[in-house]
Parts: C-alpha cells; structure tokens; sequence
C-alpha cells in the first residue's frame, strides 16, 4: 500500500512538471487557438535564463546561491514572457485564424530558437541590437510623417535590408578583431547543469522511500502558480478582458476592449509560465537546447485531453498522466498484481511496459482510445477555438 | 433616390454621424454603394429594408468591423474611416448587435463591466449605477447567472444595458425586437424612448417593427446596398412602408 501511495506521489510530481509545462499552452493554444510549437522552446529559455541567474549568485557566495531560485522564477518568467511578446507581435499576430501556417511558422521559430541558444554570443546580441535600432528606430523616426501610411510599404522595404546588411557587416567586422568575450558561445550545444540549492536537495525519508524536495518544490510551485492564475482570470479586470475576448472577439472589441493588447498580454503571460516551468525542470536534470523539445508533446497531449481551453481540464489531465506513467512505468501496478496466480497474465502484461519508453507507448494508446470515445477532452472548448 | 421629404437644413455641427459615399465590398461583391446618412444629435434614425440589403453591413462598417473601400465616416465631425473598433467604441459608438453577441461564459454583471471599456477614465470606480437596474429591472436579479443562459429578451436587455454602460454619445442597434416575445418588444421600445429623452444621446436603429420605427425622428430606406428613400418617419407613407419594411 505503501508502494502505491509512493508511486502516486511520485506520479503526481511528475504530473505537476507536467501541468507546469502545460498551464502556459492552456492559455496560449486553450484560450487563444494559437498552435505555438515553440512553447517548449521559451520553457528552455526559461531554463537557461536560471542558468544565467544560478551563475551570477555563484559570485556572492553559498549564502546567496541558496536564494538563487527566488530570483530565477521572476526571471525566467520575464525573459520567456518578453520572448513569447515578441513572437506573438512579430509573427502570430498576423496569423491568426490560420491555423497550419501558425504552425509551420512556430516550427521555424523553434528552430531558430534552439539554434540561437548554441550560437549566441556577444557579435550575435550587438548585431540583434544595431539592427533593432537601425530598423526601428528607423520606422519610429519615419512614422513621425504625416504621409506614413502611403509611405510605409516602400520605407519597410528600404529599411529592412539595409538595417540588415549595416547589421551583418558591423558583426563580421567586430568578430574579426578577436577579442574572446565577443566571439566565444555562451552556451555552447552541450546540456549545462543548474545546481538546484542546497536546501532542495536531499528528500524526505517515508519508510525506506524518500520523497524529493525539489518535488515537492515543484508540486507547491504549480499550486501557486495554478492559484495565480486562477485569480488573474476570474478575479482581474484583464483577466476579464482576455475571457471576453477569447469568447466574442469583435463585440469585445465594439464594447471597448483593445483586442491587440489582451491577445499580446495573453501570449505573453502562457510563454511566461513556460518560462517558469523551464526554471522548475532545472531541478530535476541538466538542460539544453533540445530540453523544450522532451516536453511539447506530452504538454500538447495534456491540454488536448483537459479539453483545450480549460484550466480545471488541464489539472485533471496531466495529473492523470503522470501518476498512470509513473504507475505503469515504474512496475508498481506490475508489483501490485504479483500476489496472485490468477492474476499472472495482468503481471507479465503490466511488466512488459514497465519501463518509461514503453510506459509513454502504452499511456499514448490509451489517450488515443480516450479521444476516440471523447475527441474533445474531458471538458469541451465552447469558444472562439470551438468556432474555428 | 426618391426623397419622401426634403432633408432639413443641419450644419455639420448638428450632426453626431455622418456617412457620405461609402463603398463596402465582401470580397469583389460591391455590398454598399455609395451610401449618404446622417444622424442629428439627440435623434433617432431609423433603417429600414428588406432582408439582405446590406442594412447590417453598413451599421458593421460604422462600428468598425467591415472597412470600407471608398467614403466618410465621421462621428462628431472627427473622422473614424481608420479607427479600430475599440477606439470608435472609446469615442462613443455604443454597438447593439443583431442576435445580441452576449458575452456566454461571464456572469451578466462582468457583461456589464465589461460596457465599461468605453468610458474614458473608465474601472476607478466599477460599479453598475441604478439607472441601468431602472430601464431593465430584470438584470438586478440576474447578476450572478451567465450570459449565455438568460432568455432571448433578457439577452437582449443586458445587451442595451451594456451597451449604456459605456456612456455612448451615438447607440447603434441592429434589429433589437428580432425573434422577441411581443411584451418585451414593448419593454425594449419604451426604455430607449426614455434613454434619449433622458441622455439626449443619438440612436441609430435598425428595425422591422413598424410601432418602434415610428419612434424613430427620421428613416432611411435601404434597397440593392444603397439609400433609396429618406425622410421624416411621421410621415411614413403606407407605399414606403410595403416597399421596404416587409420581409
């Protein structure tokens, strides 16, 4: 019994990664359609940018390392959110309604992002830079026209390449000077280990099991961030705004409400949760550019079985699936069945899966059989998305 | 265009909307041509016309959800062609949609909040004023139930109220008694009698039901996505009436 009651914890700490992951694309691909195949690309942001953090408080020594996560949340919220603003405002929001071209541009961007983290250094960030300024700053300097709509087509035009070919030239240029702190990777495409501090690691002892405190740590964080988000819907003005919107876009926006804003706020906040879900999986292993991708299946695969578009859904889906692969994948239900003769063909079935490949084939048939009987979920979307 | 009466001399200060040559496509099918109406301040102006003339289009296209190819829109002499939904609303277009466009899963009083959007300086003080709860005294009792399960009529009430929520200078309804019980028709029609009387705010109505289009100061008739006829609504003839208001 005691077994069972192990497995189930373990199982929903790992359903609990798992809803830590899946609570940003409840809101991203839930609430607003969006197909966002990055998501796990802005939880590796999330990740490396508590790399960054867990290295800056390594220079103030063990006291402050101790503390470092309390700093890395709000961080790698802000830097997965800040990416996710961007991805939404350069790219989804054009794409809105289009379903398969989200898609395939997401993939690209996944891509891109993955590939940056291994090229990334200081010539790559001063090229971003110069041509941020150069574009932008040009299009804010022409939009002070008072013929700007008639010019605007022709002035992005202009603009694009040449903020992009003075950008390129500017970074081959100072790359050849050498200097190490420019040119060398950050990162480098090797993982890199994010030391959890001291205080999560070790666990505590329940007979001759040991429950993980960087576990538990992940189980209180997405019940606070669950609560969190749970308020800022129901209970804020915004949250407000974004369940109008996502139900009734245009009355939304006749009765006042700036749909540009709500839809980037929302974006926003869901590749911010990524972030924080990137921040809580460097507890339990090292990360890299491929981490996100471990993650974005299972976390579609939650959301589709919730009933996409709903929170209470979520929950209940990627607590399933974590305690049944954790069940299945760790033998205990193969363990529980061994007592009996009877029962001697449940065993060798249930053993035959009992590893956490084949745990994952056997927890994906089931969810397949579960939407043949159920295609939308536990709890079916009603809104814009229902629509689409 | 045959004129039933001859428009009476407005400056353009006079006027809370005005429209002039507009042209609306959906695709390459030219909807609206070439479309002139005014709205006088503190009037009601009725549209009316057969199913499918492009009456919803034109009031789609002064709300902001339709852009038009060609032509003027001003409210208050401010130009608005250019303007995003949100900021017309801002600049007081309340929009009554036809089938009401309740919002389904918030309660009828976050529909009402949400009438609030409009208000500038709007949320310091996010409260429902009791002269909502005087025009529709249903909704008080409603407050905590969703949108999406009050009847057709309620709907319809909770979308005038929410409508007024955010201080409109110009309502724009579309067809507010469709598929309502007879009684509540009455309800509806005597509450927006008694918000212009009371707010002086403009409406521009679109209507089938012959008793509220006589409430109306002015009409407009619609026929093939242009204005056929206009004129003062007391002097609705029954020639105009059969032409453009039956189904």
């Amino acid at each position: 019994m005691l077994e069972l009651a192990v497995g189930i914890f373990n199982g929903f700490s790992i359903g609990s990664v798992l809803l830590l992951a899946a609570l940003g694309l409840a809101i991203v691909f839930g609430l607003m359609g969006v197909i966002n195949l990055a998501h796990g690309e802005l939880m590796m942001l999330g990740a490396y940018a508590t790399f960054v953090v867990q290295n800056i408080f390594q220079g103030f020594g063990d006291g402050a390392l101790n503390l470092y996560i309390f700093v890395a949340l709000p961080v790698a919220f802000i830097v997965s959110a800040i990416a996710g603003l961007i991805l939404e405002r350069g790219v989804i929001r054009f794409l809105y309604g289009r379903p398969l071209e989200t898609l395939l541009a997401t993939w690209g961007i996944s891509l891109i992002l993955r590939q940056f983290v291994r090229s990334v250094n200081g010539v790559l960030v001063l090229g971003i830079v110069l041509f941020c300024l150069l574009f932008f700053g040009g299009l804010w300097f022409l939009s002070k026209r008072t013929d700007w709509e008639r010019i605007r087509t022709a002035a992005i035009s202009a603009l694009l390449p040449l903020s992009l070919a003075i950008s390129a030239v500017a970074g081959v240029l100072v790359s050849k000077t050498g200097v190490e702190v420019l040119t060398k990777p950050w990162f480098s495409a090797r993982n890199v280990d994010v030391t959890p501090p001291a205080w999560l690691r070790g666990g505590f002892s329940v007979g001759i099991y040991q429950l993980p405190y960087s576990r538990i740590f992940i189980i209180v964080l997405t019940v606070l961030c669950l609560l969190g988000i749970y308020w800022f819907l129901n209970r804020s003005i915004w949250g407000l705004r974004i369940r109008a919107v996502t139900q009734n876009r245009e009355m939304s926006a006749c009765l006042g409400i700036p749909t540009d804003t709500v839809d980037a706020l929302t974006f926003a906040i869901g590749s911010g949760l990524a972030g924080i879900a990137g921040c809580a999986i460097t507890l339990l292993g090292s990360v890299g550019p491929n981490t996100g991708q471990n993650y974005i299946v299972d976390v579609f695969m939650v959301v589709v079985v919730g009933g996409v578009g709903n929170l209470f859904g979520t929950v209940i889906a990627a607590l399933a699936i974590g305690i049944v692969t954790y069940l299945i994948g760790s033998g205990t239900l193969a363990l529980m069945f061994s007592n009996s003769d009877a029962l001697q063909p449940l065993t060798d079935f249930f053993t035959f899966f009992a590893a956490t490949s084949m745990a994952k084939v056997m927890v994906f048939a089931l969810i397949i059989a579960f939407l043949q009987v159920k295609p939308s979920g536990i709890f079916p979307q009603k809104g814009r998305t229902a629509e689409l | 265009m045959t004129n039933a009466t001859i428009d009476p001399p407005v400056t353009a200060s006079d006027l809370m909307l005005r429209v002039s040559g507009l042209n609306v496509y959906y695709g390459e099918s030219h909807i609206l041509r070439n479309v002139d109406l005014s709205v006088p301040c503190g009037q009601m102006v009725c549209l009316i016309g057969r199913n499918g003339v492009g009456k919803t289009t034109l009031l789609k296209t002064i709300v902001g959800l339709l852009k038009p190819r060609t032509g003027a829109i001003e409210l208050m002499d401010s130009p608005i062609n250019t303007l995003s939904p949100d900021k017309r609303a801002r600049l007081g277009i309340g929009y009554v949609p036809q089938g009401r466009e309740i919002i389904p899963r918030v309660t009828v009083k976050e529909n009402l909040l949400l009438g609030l959007e409009a208000r500038p300086g709007k949320r310091r003080n996010a409260t429902i004023p009791e002269s909502i709860f005087e025009l529709f005294p249903v909704l008080k009792t409603m407050l905590g139930r969703m949108g999406g399960d009050l009847s057709g009529g309620q709907q319809q009430q909770l979308a005038i109220a929410r409508a007024l929520m955010g201080e409109p200078k110009l309502l724009v309804l579309d067809e507010p008694t469709e598929g309502i019980q007879p009684s509540i028709i009455l309800e509806i029609e005597a509450a927006v009698r008694r918000i212009i009387e009371e707010t002086g705010i403009s409406v521009l109505l679109v209507e089938q039901h012959l008793h509220f289009v006589r409430q109306a100061d002015r009409y407009y008739a619609m026929q093939k996505g242009g204005i056929v006829a206009s004129g003062e609504t007391s002097e609705l003839s029954r020639d105009v009436i059969q032409q453009f208001l039956a189904v």
